[in-house]
């Protein structure tokens, strides 16, 4: 019931917005911010009620679940669970969610009600995908999150808006179109073998697939994913949709909608295809190594702030990528705890572009310098996450990139050493974003009004939450801890040699947990 | 009294807090007593503890965990402070120096805009330097590593309004970044080799796992090495120290003198059991620290800005601890560090309160003559000069470098050939030292310079000046003393024999030609610069002299090279990519549907004509196929 009123309190709240803004405009705003703020104070409270459920053990429970029939005729069902790991993204979503309506308070002036009831479509769509258990359903969520973007960048989007929002669609179609054809393929392979066609994950989850087929269904779901995450070479329409899109729709896109790429990853590549996943386990980590050094360079080079700031995402990504696939305990955990971070800081970053271009009307860092004499809270807050954004210990992102690294190296230190050269292009870019924007003479007539109270609040709460995740970041490793395990686990029994002979034995509920002997380590 | 041992770093780190949230809102008075009393008080806690009774069960650690960081399967960072008696003499160099250069900010830096965030990050590097020699793990040390670091770069661009300075501060962090990532890198090998972060533990498993020169200690060795060649500033990650003066005069005192660049000596000295491990990557320790020192000094001889040539002085010390830590001599090196943060301190303390009286002149030339008007400097400007070039007897510097060139002398890993290195080293020294002396206080007085400012900066002066002589010395080689009887009780092996010394006969008569050269160099640079200045000014103009002095001046031309081979390609690089080639594939296949698209729609011409021969060639295509195929 929880999990399907977290579903349906986004959808319902962006109904009444649209409504609303009849009355009043600032009632769709109003309306937004509670319902999101509703949601945190329900995942703190599943959270908080969590307990020893979280800790790693060999017992697996998903800790909330709901199941209804939709198409029985076919397999399908209504069916979400929740685990440490969608917890945590769910979370995330609420947090970003309501720092989106926070930051487009004042930006946002043109039919305010429609802007939010697609903000709180995006919301539902992203919120689903975390939740999902049925491809079937999952599908129609990551097409939810879709549409609705599109149409926020068309329409509150800046001067090459239709162009990005065009692009981002047929990306992001491509992509799931490639995913529906391997849920599709995944579904007759299953049902010839079983006799029962379903869309069930847990169902799916044990079905040993023949290795060719496997590898083909698997790049399926890679492509789907890669292109949301992004993975170079499938990042170029990352920059445009980031730039072109108003600030709440790039906090949406670079905080959570990229996240739904490396949630799936996590989700469905490794436990559906474990044998799959070790056999591009190498090319996919490659490619994550390629994105990190590849994205900086881009980054640095950027005049454009926002399309600078857009950049740096392809490269943290690509941390994502490397921890998914190096499939251990640390970098797994590494993976999200970058996820979380990344959301958390790169969001801010886009907070902060968006006030700098609400203020002086232009993205472009060779009309900017000085803004420190005139505005030196926004420029300490700048700092703070451009720091975060290098990986400062210290800060959240550096607990994901410092464990992804770490977990790397013992999988395959050719790897980590090339990635973590990618820490000094991340100083680069980061730091001359600070010094062309922020630092210098104060260009002639260029001054900035600082932070407002509410803009400060929101950035002072982002900047708060970024230390403390650095400081102590316990909390997010627990949560996952249990996920990450039974993913681990299930990566790591199938041997590549040894799996194309033996069929896996997974149940439903505790995959992983019978299989392995207690205590094996990889 | 060890149970108090959080608060060292605590304390800064609550300042830095404070001031960073209300600093601009309360009076600069509260601002400095909050400033300087969070480093006071740690440093009156750092003595008590030296002080209290029984510090010798420190020979074997102190261990004081606050809070497990991370906790995941196998790996479980704490966030632990571990004291002994080599961390134990960092933090006390470390907090007093600290507080002495506080108390002479709040009188240097007054009057400046950004005066509270002056203290608050301050106080942020004094935090972060005491964690990183406090760490009891390699995580935290990195996590201290890189803050000292951030506070670096932050200082060095205080006054952000000047390009150039921003341009400075970025540089040095990227440079030293390279050597951090090397270093970040060593961690995964040992964490991965050895299981554990924890260095005490990593030092006993290391013996146990790894062969002496065996790939895998080297590799490590080695890797750690890098990051403490960019934090100290040695060869060939050296070039950001001299631009880094671009930074407030206090700043280059703590930050780039005493303190943050000697972090990469505390980082060897630490790891020492692992540098033996690795002869090869030990003996490149000796090497490098040999030609940074002769390399740095060259450039010291010929700089003009008074800040840039001690910033080339400390390079060029730092690079005699290196010396002494590559032949195994830790114990020397630290003996040196101390030294070098007391009367290197003083040097640019003093060389602050000439530039604030003359109008922020820093170039020697401009300078001069300076002896009357500014007394107090000048004095303590000569006991910090006298320091640096070691001379003998009356000076702390003497006495460390000293123990330095006797354990090189006397080493297997060293040897006769480094030690005459660095005995020419020290003529070098003693030329540059007081070249910058004669240049800035002798000579024709060529400015009007204001008086000296109050106690505030006047004490701390007195204060070095004070430590940097004799009476001082007793007291520096009992600490040498105990360092050597914890060392050497500690881990006793082959290279640290020669901490305690060669014979008496040889030490005598190596010490007596070591301080022969300091005393030759220092008439040297009395002849070269004040009896026949005009002589050496012509000889320096001929064209070969010029050639040289400009290649010295440059520092050999490292950032020359590094900007061709590395900085511009890059920028050229990421520039012509600023587009992003990989877009342009997607271009194309857009623009390819484009072009079918408006090809296609141009058949679509509404003539009936032409639709029938359409109609027709299909036909006959299609039958055509149909029969032959």
């Amino acid at each position: 019931m929880i999990l399907t009123g977290l579903i349906i309190i986004p959808l319902v709240a962006g109904l009444s917005a649209w409504v609303s803004a009849r009355w009043n405009s600032a009632l769709p705003r109003w309306i937004s911010a509670a319902a999101f703020a509703v949601k945190l104070m329900i995942v703190v409270m599943i959270w908080a009620s969590g307990g020893a459920a979280y800790a790693p053990g060999p017992s697996c429970q998903w800790l909330l679940e709901v199941r209804h029939d939709w198409i029985p005729q076919l397999g399908i069902s209504f069916h979400l669970a929740l685990d440490g790991l969608s917890l945590v993204m769910v979370g995330l979503s609420a947090f970003l969610g309501l720092t989106a309506v926070i930051c487009s308070w004042t930006e946002i002036r043109e039919q305010v009600g429609f802007f939010h009831f697609l903000l709180m479509t995006v919301l539902t769509g992203i919120i689903g995908v975390f939740l999902a258990v049925d491809l079937i359903l999952f599908n129609v969520f990551w097409e939810v999150m879709l549409v609705p973007m599109y149409f926020l960048i068309g329409i509150w989007g800046h001067e090459n808006r239709i162009y990005a929002a065009v692009k981002f669609f047929i990306f992001t179609q491509a992509g799931g179109l490639a995913m529906l054809a391997a849920i599709l393929a995944l579904y007759f392979v299953h049902g010839n073998q079983t006799g029962g066609y379903t869309f069930d994950y847990f169902e799916l989850l044990g079905t040993s697939i023949p290795a060719r087929a496997q590898l083909w269904i698997m790049l399926g779901f890679f492509v789907g994913f890669a292109v949301k995450l992004p993975v170079v070479p499938l990042h170029t329409w990352l920059a445009d949709a980031h730039t072109e899109a108003p600030t709440a729709g790039s906090v949406i896109l670079a905080g959570l909608l990229l996240k739904t790429g490396g949630y799936g990853f996590l989700r469905f590549v490794i436990p559906l295809f474990p044998e799959a996943a070790a056999e591009v386990a190498p090319v996919a980590m490659a490619l994550g190594v390629v994105g990190i050094i590849y994205g900086a360079a881009l980054a640095f080079a950027q005049n454009d702030l926002k399309r600078l700031v857009a950049y740096t995402s392809v490269s943290h990504l690509g941390f994502v990528l490397l921890g998914v696939f190096s499939r251990n305990e640390l970098a797994l955990q590494g993976a999200v705890m970058q996820m979380v971070c990344h959301g958390i800081s790169t969001g801010a970053l886009f907070i902060l572009v968006g006030m700098v271009q609400e203020r002086i009307g232009t993205r472009d860092l060779n009309r900017m310098g000085g803004f420190w004499a005139s505005a030196p809270r926004l420029s300490g807050m700048a700092m703070v996450f451009a720091l975060a954004s290098l990986g400062l210990p210290g800060m959240g992102n550096f607990v994901g990139e410092f464990l992804v690294l770490i977990g790397t190296y013992q999988v395959s230190p050719w790897m980590a050493v090339p990635a973590s050269a990618g820490l000094v292009l991340a100083a680069a870019y980061s730091l001359r974003m600070m010094l062309r924007a922020f630092f210098g003479p104060a260009s002639p007539g260029q001054s900035l009004v600082d932070l407002t109270r509410r803009e400060a609040a929101l950035t002072a709460v982002m900047a708060a939450l970024i230390i403390w995740l650095g400081v102590h970041p316990q909390p997010i490793l627990t949560t996952v801890a249990r996920p990450v395990e039974k993913l681990r686990v299930h990566a790591m029994t199938v041997a590549p040699d040894e799996m194309r002979s033996t069929p896996l034995n997974f149940s439903a509920r505790d995959f992983g947990s019978r299989t392995l002997p207690t205590g094996a380590e990889p | 009294m060890l149970s108090l041992l959080w608060l060292i770093p605590a304390l800064p780190l609550a300042a830095f807090v404070v001031l960073i949230l209300v600093g601009s809102r309360i009076p600069r008075a509260g601002v400095s007593i909050v400033g300087c009393a969070a480093v006071g008080i740690s440093a009156l806690v750092s003595i008590l503890i030296w002080a209290s009774p029984a510090p010798y069960p420190l020979s074997n650690g102190h261990i004081l965990a606050l809070w497990t960081w991370i906790d995941l399967p196998g790996f479980t960072p704490k966030v632990a402070l571990y004291l002994d008696l080599l961390s134990m003499l960092m933090v006390c160099v470390i907090t007093v120096v600290a507080f002495i250069i506080l108390v002479y900010s709040t009188d240097y830096m007054a009057g400046d805009e950004g005066y509270s965030r002056f203290f608050a990050y301050m106080n942020l590097f004094v935090a972060s330097m005491l964690t990183l020699v406090l760490a009891d793990n390699l995580i935290l040390l990195y996590v201290a590593w890189e803050g000292v670091g951030l506070c670096s770069y932050l200082l060095i661009g205080f006054w952000y309004k000047e390009p150039a300075n921003e341009r400075a501060a970025v540089k040095a962090f990227v440079v030293t970044r390279i050597g951090d990532v090397g270093f970040i890198i060593g961690i995964f090998l040992i964490f991965n080799s050895l299981g554990t972060v924890d260095i005490q533990e990593v030092l006993r498993r290391a013996p146990s796992q790894w062969e002496v020169g065996s790939t895998m200690a080297m590799a490590a060795a080695a890797l750690v090495l890098a990051g403490a060649l960019g934090k100290s500033a040695q060869l060939p990650l050296q070039t950001w120290l001299p631009d880094a003066m671009a930074g407030p005069t206090p700043v280059s005192a703590l930050i780039h003198a005493a303190t943050m660049v000697t972090a990469g000596v505390y980082l060897i000295a630490r790891m020492q059991e692992l540098f033996a491990l690795a002869p090869v990557v030990q003996s490149a320790v000796a090497i490098i620290g040999l030609a940074t020192l002769l390399l740095a000094g060259f450039s010291a001889l010929v700089q003009s800005d008074i800040k840039r040539a001690l910033a080339y002085s400390t390079i060029s010390q730092i690079g005699y601890m290196f010396l002494a830590l590559g032949v195994g001599a830790s114990s020397a090196a630290m003996f040196h560090f101390t030294t070098h943060a007391f009367f290197k301190a003083l040097l640019f303390m003093a060389a602050g309160s000439v530039i604030l009286s003359c109008d922020h002149e820093q170039d020697m030339f401009k300078l001069g003559g300076l002896r009357k008007q500014l007394p107090v400097t000048h004095w303590t400007f000569l006991v910090g000069a006298a320091s640096l070039a070691g001379l003998p007897l009356v000076t702390g510097g003497f006495y460390s470098k000293e123990a330095i060139l006797s354990a090189v002398w006397s080493s297997n890993t060293g040897g006769h050939l480094l030690w005459a290195g660095a005995a020419a080293g020290v003529l070098l020294t003693a030329i540059y030292s007081f070249r910058m002396f004669f240049l800035t206080f002798f000579g024709p007085s060529k400015t009007r310079a204001k008086p000296e400012r109050g106690w505030l900066m006047r004490v701390p002066l007195i204060v070095l000046a004070i430590v940097s002589l004799i009476g001082i010395v007793r007291v520096l080689a009992e600490v040498h003393l105990t360092i050597v009887l914890y060392i050497a009780g500690y881990w006793p092996s082959p290279g640290d024999a020669a901490t305690l010394g060669p014979g008496l006969g040889i030490e005598m008569i190596l010490a007596s030609v070591a301080s022969l050269f300091s005393l030759v160099g220092i008439l040297i640079a009395y002849l070269l610069f004040v009896r026949r200045r005009d002589r050496t000014e012509a000889f320096a103009a001929q064209p070969m002299a010029a050639t040289i002095h400009r290649w010295w001046f440059v520092g050999w031309g490292f950032d020359w090279i590094y900007n061709r081979v590395f900085v511009r390609p890059f920028f050229w690089l990421t520039g012509v990519n600023r587009n992003d080639v990989a877009d342009l594939v997607y271009r194309a296949v857009a623009w390819l549907t484009e072009a079918t698209h408006f090809g296609m729609s141009r058949t679509q011409t509404g003539r009936v004509r032409q639709y029938a021969v359409g109609i027709a060639v299909g036909a006959i295509v299609a039958i055509g196929i149909v029969v032959f195929l």
